[in-house]
């Protein structure tokens, strides 16, 4: 009746994990008893959780990305912490809870941190930036979020139900097989990632389709702002690679659950046919984490600069070389195959050619700045730190191209200091500019800059603290992944890391603290008129936050940088534009379905890893008719009355006016 | 143009003057639904067939990797494949037949194609069943050997999609007996031929790479 579960699979003898699992427990109930107890449910159930407006669904992934970030921290704290003291001993974690850990801290900031992030960042802000009402299939958007909940739900479940992965973030066969981890740890992983891997590829086709279809009249490419280039570029990238993990991870579940021969050591298997796959997904992934960061990039850059974006049209043309190259060197993760001096030759020269686009782009960054006033607000240091920080993860890359060196340094602390030095650098600083420069945006207040400041310089310090000293320990020769180790030498660099580590956390506190102060001193805070940066792109030429329907009436955009020239224009004449007419708009119906559809696909997951059959087949027939029950609806749209649109857009004129008052009355 | 720009705001901030509306067109226009959903389908078919040469690449990298026991030549059947191939692409028209009827509302049209695109397809569907359970009871499944394991895996990955096109196909009948030719329900009948069309052209790259090639080997 229940497959493979039973009360042993809960680890009750484990204290950390039952005390972990404990906390985890306590504070979800604590917070569903606040919301019910204070009368919130409602309001959530109907304006959050049903809701299929592109700028809550984009809020909701950064909220997943945000807590799973704490999570995945927690993870690194206690790897380094073990690594810090298992000199000459076991240390506190025993290997099988080790190797979890740091399987589940890599699957958990990348799929379910970065991943979320970067998406969460695209759905809020593209169809502002594009002038448009919403994304081209705005219930599917709220599938593909609640599908990534679901993947990140199942991760956690491990925890306490069972166990996670022993493998490492990419399950690598043959001991990924059933012979060699015949537990549930892979089923989880592999369901999870299924599950949310589907919604990661309805999500990138949604995007695609609306920045190739759903823009504003006059906007044409090259008139788009480039966070939806690299938009554009990312989420082509997940088109295309996505559906090779999900090929990948079915024939793997194919070789546990039916005995295929796909990868096994018997039968004819052929385990590099895994590695090939896999980065064949997992090198653009890399593209579809960074691409997304470079876009906000160079829209923090240019506007804090007071500057058009330098060279424009070569960063478009950057963007899509390296959408396209991400493709042509996933060999150079496995150079020790031995594949040959030919083949490894021309993958690690393919390798370094993806540079020359990254450098086309930090020169234009770097010339935006050039001759501007640049403000230092607190998603600009971002930008700085990412700028040195990632310049140093790329040559360190670009180094490890060379396939003589990278046999040298194949699975080392090195690679781990590299990676870490290109995603965190890149990509979560990326991430946490976006959330600076849009915040305001989402909310209607900045968040709190001097903690802001101090969270970013924490962050900084300790990430070069943390890793910089495994960059020495890989040359030093120690291997990732170690339990324990009994190299002196390694000693002191590893406390050092740990104290990193520490700094990091410190800074992720001051993160948290400046999101409760930003929230309690809102009043103080802020932006009446939705322009709180002097921005340049469309999202800024609504309110903060934007009304449901984003524009009263869709701009009609007639150049680059299309609100700039609406500002100067106003400036000019000294006043704002007439007030249009307005119209009755009609906008998308909430619906349940994303949020119901992913209640059965957990139910569906979790049964499929603990094989209760009946159970699977119950949750597919929900599912199914979950989405048969959303196609019989008949009212799709919801009119929103031209009085309120017109209410709504009043008050951003008034507050606009006002400020287009006081700057002609200061010049 | 920009430049000015800059001098202007050189001398501080003015944040959140000036509007939108400035350049307002006033009507709101760009592409039609049924263009966005046939695009945003058309994107989710090119990553299904990626997904489906991800299984066309492994089957290559396998198809000798038969652990001694037998390959495609002593297994494959020419006859059978040809009657699937016959019934799928002879349902492809028919399902294009059921478009034509729905557009014009032509109730006999619309039912009576989608009924025999069933049927083929349902037809095609059992052939195939009979072949993997023919192969499977003489001891040549999936697990046999790794070339099995990738061609039960690339063919069935196919059969499955072919299952929830028929699935598909039924929801689609009750949809318009239930609530007629409305325009969404038309677009996902457009979806549903696009679909269709799909696994006919990944049919005949099976048909050619796995069972034709397997033969002449």
């Amino acid at each position: 009746m229940w497959g493979k579960l039973s009360w042993s699979v809960i680890p009750f003898d484990q204290p950390i994990i039952m005390v972990a699992s404990g906390t985890v427990a306590v504070v979800i109930v604590a917070i569903l008893a606040w919301t019910v107890a204070k009368g919130h449910m409602p309001y959530i159930w109907r304006e959050w959780l049903t809701s299929v407006d592109h700028k809550r669904i984009g809020v909701m992934y950064v909220l997943l990305a945000m807590v799973m970030l704490l999570r995945g921290f927690a993870d690194a704290l206690m790897m380094r912490a073990q690594q810090a003291v298992a000199f000459h001993s076991d240390g506190y974690l025993p290997p099988e809870h080790y190797n979890q850990i740091f399987t589940a801290h890599g699957t958990m900031m990348i799929f379910f941190v970065a991943m979320p992030f970067v998406i969460g960042l695209m759905n809020f802000v593209v169809p502002l930036q594009l002038g448009a009402r919403d994304v081209a299939f705005p219930t599917l958007n709220s599938v593909g979020f609640w599908l990534t909940a679901t993947g990140a739900l199942l991760v956690n479940i491990s925890l306490f139900i069972g166990e996670f992965a022993r493998t490492g973030w990419l399950p690598y066969p043959p001991l990924s097989e059933l012979a060699y981890s015949p537990g549930v740890g892979v089923d989880y992983y592999l369901w999870a990632l299924q599950i949310s891997g589907i919604g990661t590829l309805v999500s990138g086709i949604n995007l695609v389709t609306t920045v190739l279809k759903v823009r504003a009249p006059g906007m044409t490419y090259l008139r788009m702002p480039m966070f939806c280039w690299t938009t554009l570029a990312s989420n082509l990238l997940i088109v295309a690679a996505f559906p090779i993990l999900t090929a990948t991870f079915a024939m793997l579940l194919l070789d546990r659950y039916l005995g295929f021969h796909f990868f096994t050591n018997d039968g004819g298997g052929n385990v590099m046919m895994f590695m090939n796959l896999i980065w064949a997904w997992g090198h653009p992934e890399v593209y579809i984490l960074v691409l997304p960061a470079f876009g906000i990039f160079s829209e923090v850059v240019s506007t804090f600069s007071r500057k058009p974006l330098f060279g424009y049209r070569s960063m478009v043309a950057a963007t899509m070389a390296i959408c396209l190259l991400s493709f042509m060197v996933w060999l150079h993760h496995f150079f020790t195959m031995g594949a040959g001096a030919d083949v490894n030759a021309i993958f690690g020269i393919a390798s370094m050619i993806i540079a020359v686009p990254t450098g086309v782009k930090v020169f234009n960054w770097l010339f935006t700045m050039y001759g501007g006033r640049v403000v230092f607000s607190t998603p600009i240091l971002w930008s700085l730190g990412f700028m040195v920080t990632f310049v140093i993860g790329g040559m360190t890359g670009v180094l490890l191209a060379v396939p003589p060196a990278d046999f040298v340094l194949h699975n080392s602390l090195f690679l781990v200091a590299h990676f870490h030095n290109v995603i965190i650098g890149g990509v979560l600083f990326g991430a946490f500019a976006g959330y600076e420069y849009w915040f305001p945006k989402a909310f209607g207040f900045r968040l709190h800059e001097g903690l802001g400041r101090a969270a970013f310089w924490f962050w900084i310090v300790g990430f070069y603290v943390a890793f910089m000293p495994l960059y020495v320990l890989g040359l030093m020769g120690m291997t990732r992944r170690m339990q324990h180790y009994d190299v002196p030498a390694w000693r002191p660099w590893l406390l050092i890391a740990a104290v990193g580590a520490v700094l990091i956390f410190i800074g992720i506190l001051l993160q948290v603290v400046q999101l409760v102060v930003s929230v309690r001193r809102r009043e103080a805070l802020r932006d009446v008129t939705g322009d709180p940066w002097n921005g340049r792109s469309l999202e800024w030429s609504t309110a903060s936050p934007p009304p449901l329907f984003n524009f009263a009436v869709l701009p009609n955009v007639e150049g680059e940088e299309a609100y700039w020239g609406v500002k100067r224009r106003a400036l000019e004449q000294a006043r704002l534009s007439e007030e249009p007419a307005y119209q009755e708009i009609e906008m998308p119906r909430n619906s349940p379905t994303g949020f119901v559809c992913a209640f059965f696909a957990t139910w569906m997951g979790f049964a499929l890893i603990w094989h209760i059959w009946w159970l699977v087949i119950a949750a597919f027939v929900g599912a199914y008719a979950t989405f048969v029950v959303f196609a019989w609806r008949d009212h799709h749209e919801e009119r929103i009355p031209a009085e309120t649109v017109a209410r709504l857009d009043r008050a951003n004129r008034e507050a606009r006016g006002a400020a287009l008052a006081a700057r002609l009355e200061g010049a | 143009m920009s430049t000015t720009a800059n001098h202007i705001d050189a001398g501080g901030h003015w944040h959140g003057a000036g509007h939108a509306e400035a350049l307002t067109s006033g009507s709101e226009h760009g592409a039609s639904k049924r263009v966005i959903v046939g695009y945003g389908f058309w994107i989710f078919l090119i990553s299904d067939i990626i997904m489906f040469s991800a299984f066309f690449a492994t089957y290559a990298v396998l198809t000798d990797s038969t652990a001694g026991g037998p390959s495609g030549r002593e297994l494959f059947d020419t006859t059978t494949v040809a009657w699937e191939t016959a019934c799928l692409l002879s349902s492809t028209f028919f399902c294009g037949l059921a478009g034509l009827g729905a557009y014009r509302r032509k109730n006999a049209l619309f039912y009576g194609a989608m009924a025999v695109t069933f049927l083929l397809g349902a037809a095609f569907l059992f052939l195939e069943i009979h072949e993997f359970a023919g192969m499977i009871a003489e001891g040549n499944g999936p697990s046999r050997s790794a070339f099995l394991s990738a061609f039960f895996a690339l063919i069935g990955c196919h059969g499955l999609h072919v299952t929830a096109g028929l699935l598909w196909l039924l929801t689609m009948v009750a949809q318009v007996r239930a609530k007629g030719y409305r325009d969404d329900i038309l677009r996902r009948i457009l979806c549903f031929g696009l679909f269709w069309h799909t696994l006919d052209i990944i049919w005949v790259a099976l048909f050619s790479l796995v069972y034709l090639v397997g033969v002449a080997r």
